[in-house]
């Protein structure tokens, strides 16, 4: 159904305006299968809010995406197509890590057999799934979440800093995992406002700042017409403009 | 709203995730536990301390369903709220974005969940009654089905409330505030100004439902449940649907 080559995620053009304010502008880039997207840009550069936007949860002002050919809106029991992890933290606190994946596997028609594969699959042990996620560590949540986007077999990813409150062996984990769902064909974009975490796990990145793309392309090719060096120096850039731009909006 | 090539996710399992929502954090199975068990604690209360000519099937009706009437809209309240205080439905509307099946899923398990209680209570009475003859009681069956009609209509109009005040308010706390004062305050203004004691009834909801409990309904006297309930239920219940498809949902 979607062959080599042919982008998995296709967004064009998506913006958003809070009245005055706009807060995406204009972003397209798509997301190849066996590939891994690397979303990057400083806080609140658009990266959540764009995300949001693919998967129906905040409408568009304008422009339009398309997960698998499909509004994802459209998409039949989209859990079983798109995993999707927008906030690790956002689960019920009084839910035990099992129960949070079993919720989903209800929803999904699956049976409890891969809520056990799947606590396999990102490290929760046993008694750590019978916890209620209120006393889980920002890392545990993360492999929580990724374990509930994995859960349903899906060909795309789509995962909001799922690195951030990892240590470097959970990162290593993290680049692993993610791999080898490329390797397999699967699609997947990941966003983060590290610039250095990103690059250890993308093969192409789409940097953001201030709500419009600025720069995107493979790993390889940004390096060479940036340099190492070029790159960070203009992710700074972008982090220090933004920084003082943001400031006065975000004091109320 | 549903067609062949996306129907979406079958309701059947919407409805068994939504229906272990209610029970599988802890503060939802004591609301649950507190929902079933005051309906016996009431009975068995009554059996002790009432005055013998009060323990007929009306009198324990109308005590055992008083509880009730106050804890099964919160269960419909803290049903929707949820989803945006814990953020979950970052998950729930992800899963199943066509967010009109997923309100449908929660009205239809809280309704199960509602009648599941209505049958407790008047069960529970039955019991009561079958003992007051303990303590000479009265022991009346006089209540009819215009008894169970009357009972089944306050509750469930109750619940359908809570569900609306949720779903227009979307904040656990304001939403709960705003059941429990607005109304009350209602019946204060309509009480006190001597211009609105005539139409009262029909504006007024606990006015309107004040009737209901004597179990001689005229058609003048549904005609006044009908307008204040579609004043009290039907509006909020519209605003809220109409507030949580446009809704953006997001983490913060």
């Amino acid at each position: 159904m979607n062959g080599d080559g042919k982008a998995a995620i296709v967004v064009d053009g998506l913006t958003k305006r809070y009245g005055s304010h706009t807060a995406v502008q204009g972003v397209s880039f798509s997301v190849r299968p066996g590939v891994i997207t690397g979303f990057v840009g400083p806080n609140g550069a658009g990266k959540s809010t764009t995300m949001r936007m693919m998967v129906g949860l905040t409408p568009p002002t304008g422009g339009r995406c398309t997960v698998l050919g499909r509004d994802y809106r459209r998409l039949h029991n989209p859990g079983r197509q798109v995993g999707v992890l927008l906030d690790a933290s956002a689960q019920h606190s009084g839910r035990t890590g099992r129960e949070v994946l079993t919720l989903a596997a209800t929803v999904m028609g699956l049976d409890a057999r891969r809520v056990e594969e799947m606590l396999d699959l990102v490290g929760l042990s046993r008694a750590e799934a019978r916890r209620r996620t209120g006393a889980y560590s920002l890392g545990m949540r993360q492999r929580l979440g990724v374990g509930q986007a994995l859960l349903g077999d899906p060909r795309v990813l789509i995962l909001d800093e799922p690195a951030n409150g990892l240590d470097p062996a959970g990162i290593h984990w993290m680049r692993g995992l993610l791999r080898d769902f490329a390797d397999g064909g699967g699609s997947v974009l990941l966003s983060s406002h590290l610039l250095r975490e990103i690059e250890v796990i993308a093969d192409e990145l789409v940097v953001i700042g201030r709500g419009r793309i600025v720069a995107q392309g493979t790993k390889h090719d940004l390096l060479a017409a940036e340099g190492d060096g070029g790159l960070e120096e203009m992710f700074l850039r972008l982090t220090a403009d933004h920084a003082r731009d943001a400031a006065p909006r975000e004091i109320r | 709203m549903t067609t062949a090539e996306h129907p979406g996710v079958p309701f059947g399992r919407l409805l068994k995730a939504e229906l272990r929502k209610l029970i599988d954090t802890r503060a939802g199975r004591w609301l649950l536990i507190a929902v079933l068990a005051t309906t016996p604690a009431v009975v068995a209360v009554m059996l002790f301390t009432a005055d013998p000519k009060d323990l007929n099937y009306d009198r324990f009706v109308d005590f055992t369903q008083t509880p009730q009437k106050i804890l099964l809209p919160v269960v419909g309240i803290l049903t929707i709220t949820s989803e945006w205080s814990q953020r979950t439905g970052l998950v729930t509307f992800t899963l199943e974005p066509n967010r009109r099946r997923v309100l449908l899923a929660k009205a239809a398990a809280t309704l199960v969940l509602g009648l599941t209680v209505i049958a407790v209570t008047f069960a529970s009475s039955a019991v009561g009654n079958l003992l007051a003859p303990l303590r000479d009681g009265d022991g009346s069956w006089a209540f009819g089905v215009a008894g169970f009609r009357d009972i089944t209509v306050v509750l469930l109009s109750g619940l359908a409330q809570g569900l609306a005040f949720g779903m227009l308010l979307l904040v656990s706390a304001a939403a709960i505030v705003a059941f429990f004062v607005l109304p009350n305050l209602s019946s204060v203004l309509f009480g006190a100004v001597p211009g609105l004691k005539g139409s009262a009834p029909w504006f007024d909801l606990n006015q309107a439902q004040g009737a209901l409990y004597d179990h001689h309904m005229t058609g003048r006297q549904w005609a006044q449940v009908l307008t204040a309930t579609l004043l009290w239920v039907g509006l909020p219940a519209v605003l809220g649907i109409a507030r949580v498809l446009r809704t953006e949902v997001k983490s913060a």
